[in-house]
C-alpha cells in the first residue's frame, strides 16, 4: 500500500517502537525560547547531564519581550528575569542564541524558515503548539511541552504515538480578498476546533499549491487550532525556490541531491488517508471569527449563528455579541497586524498596499508587528515603514506582542481588536480583551475604517 | 514523577467545552523559572475578579465542592502547548482531570506529570457532573491498575483506555527521560545510519 506524505518523513525518523507503546522518534530540529525552557534546562542540572546534540538546538527570544525600545533593559522584572535566564542556559550549555539585538532574532517560527534551518523532510520541534508552522516545508513539525523538551535536549528523542492521518483539500481559485488565513479560519469553521485531534493533517489541492511559502505557513500555522498535531504541506518548486541560498540550506551539489531527496516526499497515489475533506476554493470569503475559538468564525457578510449552545451563548456574552446579527459595521478599539501567523514580509506588503495613501481611523490604535528582525528590516528597506507613518502608524520591532497578553502589548479589558493572530480565546490578549480573528487584508481595511469591514468594498 | 494508581475521593464539575490552556493559566502568569506554584493562578481570570476578590460563582470558589478530581467538558485543555496547564492543574491538587476528550499535548503533558486525562463516554460525563453538581459529596473510585473508573451512588463501573507505557511509567513514577537517556547508544547508531542513507 501507498504512504503518505507524513508516513515518509515519520517513518524514516523512528529509532524505536516500543511494544504497546509509543515510540521513539528522532528529531532533527529543535527550536526554544524564553517560556517553556527554564524549568528543562533545570532538569537537565538537576540529573548533571549535558545537551546531546547542542547543533540541533537553535533559540531565540520572542514571547515576553517589548517590541519598542529594545535596546533598553526589559522593564517587567520577571520578563527580564526569564529572558537572563535563556541567556544563562544557552551560554552553560552551548545553545546558540538569536537574541534581542541579533540580525536574527525573531519568532521563533519566523526565524526557523528565513535562515533555512527548516527543510523538507524533517521533524522539528518546539516548546510552542504553533510549531505546525514548519510544516508547510514537508517537515513534520509540532509542539511540545517542557518536560518534552528537556527530553530532547537530552537525548534529541521524544516519544510519541504515532497520530492518525487526515487530508484537506482545497481546490480551485480564490476570490477576490480572499488570502490563505481566510483558507484555514473557513477549514477550522467547518471541522471545528477539536475536528482534527489526534490526527496530523496533509493540506493539498491546487489552491494550496498556488500559495507561496509565507501564505502556505499561514494555514500550517493554523493546525493546531483545529486540534490537529500538525499540518503539512509536500514540498514543490515554490518550496526550493525558498530555501535556495538561505543561510542554512545546503549549497551546491549539496542543495541539488537535497532536493533530489525532497522530490521522493509526497504522498503516493494508493495512499490512504482516516480521513479526508474536499473544499472548492470559490466558497471561500473574507472570514472573521465572533466568538471565543478559532471554529467560531462565518464569512464576513455572513450572520452569527442562531442557535441554542451554551457554549456559544457564553461565548457571545464575553464578546457581547448576539445570535443572528452580522459583525459588519461593528466598531473596533485595536488593529493588530503580527504573530507567527501573520507577521512575515508578504503580511506587512498586503496591509501596507491597502493602508497606502489612506489614515486610520481615529478611534483605533494600530500596532504592526513584524516577525523578525529581518522582517523588520526588509520593510524599512522597502518603504513600509514610511507608508505606515503617512496613516498614523508605526511599525514596531519583533516578537510574538499581543497575540498572547504576556508581554507589555496587551489589549484593555472589554476592547475589541482585529487581530492576524491565531487564538481568539478568552483574556488571549489580555485580561478581557475581545478578539476578531482575520486576514491582514481584513486588519488593513478595519484599521482604515474603525470597524470590522468587508475587505472586497476597497478592491 | 508522582506515582498514582488508586484514588478513592469527590470532585469539581467544571461543564464547560473547550476549555483552553490559556483558561487553565493565563500567559501572563508563566513567567516563572520554576515547576511550582502555579497552582495559584489555575482558572486565575474565571476564579478572581480583576480587584483579585473570588469570583463566587466560580465552582473551585464553592465550598461544597471538594475533592482531587476534576470533571470538565469536551476538548479539555486545547490551545497552547503550555505544560504549565499541567502544572498548575497538578500543583491546585487534583490527580485525575475526567473529560469525554482531550486534545493531544495536553494529554501528554498531563501524563508527563502524574496527573491522569480519564477519558469517558460522553454520556457518562454528563451523568457524573450532573451528579456532582446535585450531590457534592458523591465518591468517585479511580483504580489505574484495573483502568475503572467507579461512581457507586450511581452506579457507574466504567472501564478506561490508557496506553500500557504510561501506565506502568504512572504507577511506578518513571518518567520518559530516564527509559530514552538508556536508548543513548541506540540513538547514536540510529544517526550514523541516517547520515548514510
Amino acid at each position: 500500500m501507498g504512504r503518505t506524505l507524513f508516513d515518509k518523513v515519520w517513518d524514516s525518523h523512528v529509532v524505536q517502537s516500543i511494544p504497546d507503546g509509543p515510540q521513539v522518534v528522532y528529531i532533527d530540529k529543535h527550536f526554544i525560547h524564553e517560556v517553556t525552557t527554564p524549568q528543562a534546562f533545570d532538569g537537565l542540572r538537576k540529573r548533571g547531564i549535558s545537551v546531546f546534540r547542542t547543533e540541533n538546538t537553535v533559540a531565540t527570544v520572542d514571547h515576553n519581550i517589548p517590541t519598542k525600545d529594545q535596546h533598553l533593559p526589559i522593564k517587567e522584572a520577571l520578563s527580564r528575569h526569564q529572558v537572563e535566564t535563556l541567556i544563562k542556559n544557552c551560554k552553560e550549555f552551548g545553545i546558540e542564541l538569536y537574541g534581542l539585538g541579533h540580525p536574527s532574532q525573531g519568532i521563533v517560527h519566523v526565524i526557523g524558515p528565513q535562515l533555512g534551518i527548516t527543510q523538507p523532510g524533517m521533524t522539528i520541534v518546539c516548546g510552542d503548539s504553533h510549531t505546525s508552522t514548519h510544516g508547510a516545508f514537508g517537515a513534520v513539525a509540532f509542539g511540545i511541552g517542557t518536560s518534552e523538551v528537556e527530553q530532547v535536549l537530552a537525548t534529541q528523542c521524544i516519544l510519541q504515538t504515532k497520530p492518525k492521518k487526515m487530508r484537506i483539500n482545497v481546490e480551485g481559485e480564490l476570490g477576490k480578498g480572499v488570502v490563505s488565513k481566510d483558507i484555514i479560519l473557513y477549514i477550522i469553521s467547518k471541522i471545528s476546533a477539536s475536528g482534527g485531534t489526534g490526527y496530523f493533517v496533509e493540506f493539498a489541492g491546487s489552491a494550496i499549491r498556488n500559495l507561496s511559502m509565507e501564505a502556505r505557513m499561514s494555514i500550517c500555522n493554523m493546525s493546531i487550532e483545529m486540534g490537529a498535531r500538525g499540518g503539512m504541506i509536500a514540498p514543490d518548486q515554490t518550496t526550493y525556490e525558498y530555501i535556495k541560498g538561505r543561510d542554512f540550506a545546503p549549497k551546491g551539489e549539496d542543495f541539488d541531491k537535497a532536493v533530489a531527496y525532497w522530490t521522493s516526499l509526497c504522498t503516493d497515489d494508493d495512499a490512504v488517508f482516516d480521513l479526508e475533506y474536499t473544499y472548492d476554493a470559490a466558497d471561500i470569503s473574507p472570514m472573521v471569527t465572533y466568538g471565543t475559538n478559532p471554529g467560531m468564525g462565518i464569512k464576513i457578510d455572513d450572520f452569527i449563528p442562531n442557535k441554542d449552545d451554551a457554549g456559544l451563548e457564553k461565548s457571545l456574552s464575553y464578546m457581547n455579541f448576539h445570535k443572528g446579527e452580522s459583525l459588519i459595521g461593528k466598531p473596533i478599539d485595536y488593529v493588530f497586524l503580527g504573530s507567527c501567523t501573520n507577521s512575515r514580509i508578504e503580511d506587512l506588503r498586503l496591509f501596507a498596499n491597502l493602508i497606502k495613501g489612506k489614515k486610520k481611523a481615529e478611534n483605533v490604535t494600530v500596532w504592526v508587528v513584524p516577525g523578525s528582525k529581518q522582517v523588520e528590516d526588509i520593510a524599512r528597506k522597502e518603504g513600509i515603514d514610511k507608508i505606515l507613518e503617512e496613516a498614523g502608524i508605526e511599525l514596531r520591532q519583533s516578537g510574538c506582542s499581543a497575540c498572547l497578553g504576556m508581554n507589555e502589548d496587551k489589549i484593555p479589558a472589554g476592547k475589541y481588536c482585529v487581530s492576524t493572530s491565531n487564538r481568539n480565546f478568552e483574556g488571549r490578549q489580555g485580561p478581557g480583551a475581545r478578539t476578531i480573528l482575520a486576514s491582514p487584508l481584513t486588519a488593513a481595511a478595519a484599521a482604515i475604517t474603525g470597524k470590522i469591514t468587508d475587505v472586497r468594498d476597497f478592491l | 514523577m508522582d506515582k498514582f494508581t488508586f484514588l478513592r475521593t469527590t470532585g469539581v464539575p467544571l461543564a464547560v467545552e473547550d476549555i483552553d490552556t490559556d483558561q487553565i493559566i493565563p500567559a501572563r502568569f508563566l513567567k516563572a523559572t520554576t515547576r511550582e506554584g502555579f497552582g495559584d493562578n489555575l482558572f486565575r481570570d474565571w476564579r478572581f475578579n480583576s480587584d483579585n476578590t473570588l469570583k463566587q460563582d466560580f465552582v473551585l470558589n464553592n465550598s461544597k465542592y471538594s475533592g482531587k478530581v476534576l470533571v470538565a467538558g469536551r476538548n479539555f485543555g486545547c490551545g497552547s502547548s503550555r505544560e504549565h496547564a499541567a502544572w498548575a492543574i497538578h500543583d491546585y491538587g487534583f490527580k485525575v482531570v475526567i473529560s469525554s476528550f482531550f486534545a493531544d499535548i495536553f494529554k501528554n503533558n498531563a501524563l508527563n506529570n502524574g496527573l491522569l486525562p480519564l477519558i469517558v463516554e460522553e454520556d457518562v460525563l454528563q451523568q457524573i457532573l450532573q451528579q456532582i453538581q446535585s450531590q457534592p459529596e458523591t465518591e468517585l473510585i479511580v483504580d489505574l491498575e484495573k483502568q475503572v473508573l467507579e461512581v457507586p451512588s450511581i452506579g457507574i463501573n466504567v472501564s478506561f483506555d490508557i496506553n500500557p507505557y504510561k501506565k506502568t511509567c504512572l504507577i511506578n513514577g518513571y518518567d520518559d527521560i530516564d527509559y530514552l537517556l538508556s536508548l543513548k547508544e541506540e540513538i547514536s547508531q540510529f544517526e550514523i545510519k541516517r547520515a548514510t542513507l
